[in-house]
């Protein structure tokens, strides 16, 4: 089929603002967006950039906004847009590096401010620390996670707020205060139990909608609130 | 340019180099540099496990699974590295959970642990259960745990740095030349010690389970420092990559219970390996697939792939233990596995080879082992042998953790026994400062995609699973005809910033050298042994073939070949890991 593929592209060495650019381009209902991209860069316009490793929705990099919806470019499939024009712009809610690219750092930074770390000071044992599987389960869905972004950058929450950790740093929050192995929850609590934390978020689903790991942001934000209200007020 | 000093310079933030940065933080100060955010790393592709005799499930010892992996590596994997590698996995997996990973567990609360390919109790009986999980997940739950680490620890990182070159002065290694991806500027990192850790190269191939970023840049930049390439003919292919995509499907659907078939339903691993059968090593499952394909029995219409069954599993089976991959079938082949089965091929998937290092990740330069000072290096970019001419699987994650940590102390030990650095030559940066000139005032030329397809091409069709002298001698031409293009590629992109074009051309000329390195390796080895099956030598000859190949390029890409003695220490000791034909 052929698509008509407009990307919004932004150049800081030439470009004042950033412009829509189009490109026709034959492709199978099978491949993944990356593909189209990659065939753009490779065989007509080396000068798109955007970020990529796995190609199989692994590692994180490639998250931008595909037809309005924050969405990793390599597993969003062409036929699963149900259409032969696609928008591809650069997630919101972030400074523009170049093209598809943008700047991170501010995401990286909340992630590091709630600890995300596993904190046991007692001498390990000989051998690995038990946990149930039931406690286990209580985690394995944080764990899923690969810190694409999606999330934190489709909540308007985020968007109206610099400082509101936002959904992706709130889950890793979760991955450690509910994981019986640990015991810092205290300090992570007090991290995020403010208006720059959990109380930031309205509970849009934005972020669950977002996730490309399908993993439900809002139900683990819920249970860190309630957690919060049952042992704190 | 900026000057940066410390005193460990660890490239690449896989787990190989976040574990030896986790061991040297709190000692030394330590940088990582990686041209990815370390999230990002291919080490979190890693799904079916990470391996250890803890003995969870059932009997097992630290012994058995040497034996396993020596035969497992064809008995080309140096049996003192592979000694101390299954010695220390147990306390390795342990230290893994006492970091944080969230493990699958047993029902009391352990480590859960499932069979894998290759792994067998009391020396070959039976498949044993010795690979530990988190889902189908292990290698992104263990790269987000080193990274915890490591921030925990205040690691400097330097993301989305691209190393170019190393800085020898005296033939010392004493730092990198790297290149800042966001602003274009050119950096140099003066050190004691410089670790490799740069990962694998499976993008030389058209069909990989490899990242994009898997361009195998340290195993170029080592070669044109004259260090030798170590086996690197042996390049396992996986055999169920997702069919034409090679997306992989971990073996550990086949430790679940799941079975390879062929057109027309019939369990063929059964006739070729009656006691493991479909947890045979990689390997030899890849040949018979596709000898089952040659000889007419494979799926689909056109007869070229093979089913991976997983029907006969319970829906909660697939859904707590094999979710991603199952995902991955439903979203890019449009296939339930609980319904039916999944269409798969082998794909390029794992070097065997790559910088000859000891025990202690010290890079060694020749046939004596002779240590290049300064230098380091594990994970999949090295060779230390434990895998010999073939891995078993989750015998890499445990490579990664086991000499990435040995690397970092070793390099915390050098470190505080040698007082001031090695100056940076003036001239460090002149040859990368010139080579990125050259490739930026090009206007006129074939672009990088063109040349790096047909390099994928050549490799898929002349140096994969089965190779003759023709292929390889087809090849050996077919590179140095890309070597001479790859000397007039265009990028468009002459920016500054962010500049993934330009780099992208850098890249490509890493693929040609290492490629090369890798056909004449091939091309050399008269015999069929692990992965390298030689259609044209048939069986394994240990008379004349039981040692490694070296590999050495000049600046003209002219090769030279040399040999390494196997070490053989558990062999004489024990009468079970003496080479003997591979039955499974
Ligand atoms: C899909 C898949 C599944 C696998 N599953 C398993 C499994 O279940 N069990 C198992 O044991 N093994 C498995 N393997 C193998 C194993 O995952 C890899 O061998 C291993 O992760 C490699 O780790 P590494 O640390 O050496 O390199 P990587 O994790 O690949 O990291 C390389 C690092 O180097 C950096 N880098 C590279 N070049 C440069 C440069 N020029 N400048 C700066 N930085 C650079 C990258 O940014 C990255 O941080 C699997 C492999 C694949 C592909
Ligand atoms: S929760 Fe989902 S969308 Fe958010 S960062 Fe993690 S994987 Fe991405
Ligand atoms: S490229 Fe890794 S998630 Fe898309």
């Amino acid at each position: 089929m052929n698509l008509e593929v407009t990307i919004r592209r932004f150049n800081p060495e030439i470009d004042d603002a950033a412009h829509d650019e189009l490109y026709h381009i034959d492709a199978e209902p099978m491949e993944r967006v990356l593909d189209v991209l990659n065939r753009l860069k490779w065989e007509s316009d080396g000068t798109l950039t955007y970020r990529k490793s796995c190609a199989h929705g692994v590692c994180g990099s490639d998250a931008m906004l595909i037809n309005g919806e924050n969405r990793l470019a390599c597993v969003t499939l062409v036929k699963d847009l149900k259409s032969t024009k696609i928008k591809i712009e650069p997630m919101p809610g972030s400074p523009v590096i170049k093209d598809l690219v943008v700047d991170q750092s501010a995401f990286w930074r909340k992630y590091e401010a709630v600890m995300p770390y596993l904190v046991n000071n007692d001498p390990p044992p000989e051998t690995e620390r038990y946990q149930s599987a039931d406690d286990q389960f209580l985690i394995e869905e944080s764990t899923k996670c690969i810190l694409c972004g999606a999330c934190t950058q489709s909540c308007p929450s985020s968007w109206g707020d610099d400082e509101y950790l936002g959904p992706a740093a709130l889950l890793k929050a979760y991955r450690f205060i509910f994981d019986s192995r640990d015991q810092a929850g205290a300090d992570r609590l007090n991290i995020i139990d403010n208006n720059k934390g959990l109380w930031k978020c309205y509970t849009i689903f934005n972020c669950v909608q977002a996730c490309p790991k399908e993993i439900d942001v809002t139900k683990h934000i819920s249970a860190l609130k309630r957690k919060v209200v049952s042992e704190r007020y | 340019m900026a000057r940066f000093n410390h005193d460990i310079v660890i490239v690449g933030a896989g787990l190989a180099g976040l574990r030896a940065a986790v061991e040297a933080a709190d000692q030394c100060d330590v940088a990582v540099i990686s041209k990815l955010h370390p999230l990002r790393s291919h080490s979190g592709a890693a799904q079916g496990g990470i391996c250890a005799a803890l003995g969870n499930e059932e009997e097992d010892y630290p012994l058995w699974h040497a034996f396993d992996t020596v035969k497992g590596s064809d008995y080309l994997g140096d049996q003192d590295a592979i000694e101390v590698m299954c010695n220390d996995a147990p306390r390795a997996i342990q230290e893994m959970e006492h970091y944080g990973v969230p493990f699958s567990r047993t029902k009391d609360g352990k480590i859960a642990q499932r069979p894998f390919g290759g792994h067998t109790r009391n020396y070959g009986e039976a498949a044993v259960r010795r690979a530990c999980y988190a889902a189908d997940r292990t290698g992104h739950v263990c790269l987000h745990t080193l990274y915890e680490q490591c921030i925990k620890r205040k690691v400097r990182f330097y993301s989305e740095f691209q190393m170019l070159d190393i800085c020898e002065t005296d033939g010392v290694v004493c730092g990198i030349v790297a290149y800042e991806i966001r602003t274009g500027d050119i950096h140099i990192f003066n050190s004691k010690a410089v670790m490799f850790a740069t990962g694998g190269y499976g993008r030389a191939y058209k069909t990989t389970s490899n990242a994009h970023a898997n361009t195998g840049d340290g195993l170029a930049i080592a070669l044109r420092h004259h260090i030798p390439l170590e086996d690197m003919e042996f390049v396992q292919f996986h055999p169920t990559g997702l069919y034409r995509l090679g997306i992989l499907v971990t073996e550990g659907a086949r430790g679940e219970g799941g079975v390879l078939r062929n057109a027309s339903g019939d369990r063929f691993m059964e006739r070729y390996a009656p006691t493991v059968k479909d947890l045979a090593p990689r390997d030899m499952i890849s040949r018979f697939m596709y000898q089952e394909i040659s000889e007419g029995r494979g799926a689909g219409p056109k007869k070229d792939y093979i089913n991976l069954d997983l029907t006969h599993l319970s829906l909660k089976q697939i859904e707590s233990k094999l979710p991603e991959i199952s995902t991955f079938a439903k979203i890019y082949l449009g296939v339930d596995p609980s319904k039916n089965p999944i269409p798969v091929q082998p794909t390029c998937h794992y070097a065997m080879g790559g910088v000859p290092t000891n025990v202690d990740g010290r890079v060694v330069i020749d046939e004596k082992n002779t240590v290049m000072p300064g230098f380091w290096a594990a994970g999949e970019v090295a060779c230390v042998s434990v895998h010999g001419a073939n891995r078993l699987g989750t015998n890499s994650l445990l490579d990664l953790v086991v000499f990435g940590r040995r690397a970092g102390k070793d390099m915390v030990q050098f470190v505080k026994e040698t007082k001031g650095k090695m100056p940076i030559q003036s001239d460090a940066d002149k040859y990368v400062k010139e080579k990125l000139s050259a490739v930026l005032a090009r206007n006129t030329g074939e672009p990088v995609g063109k040349i790096r397809e047909e390099l994928q091409q050549t490799m898929m069709d002349n140096v994969s699973v089965f190779r003759t002298e023709e292929t390889l001698s087809r090849a050996c031409l077919e590179i140095k005809k890309l070597r001479e293009r790859a000397k007039n590629t265009v990028v468009n992109d002459k920016g500054k910033e962010f500049n993934t074009d330009l780099l992208d051309a850098l890249e490509l000329d890493h693929m040609i050298d290492y490629s090369q390195t890798l056909i004449e390796s091939a091309y050399n080895r008269k015999e069929s042994r692990g992965a390298h099956a030689r259609e044209d030598f048939k069986t394994r000859d240990d008379q004349n073939w039981l040692k490694h190949s070296l590999c050495w390029m000049d600046e003209s890409g002219h090769t030279q070949i040399g040999y390494k003695e196997v070490n053989m220490k558990l062999s004489q000791e024990n009468a079970k890991f003496v080479p003997k034909e591979r039955k499974y």
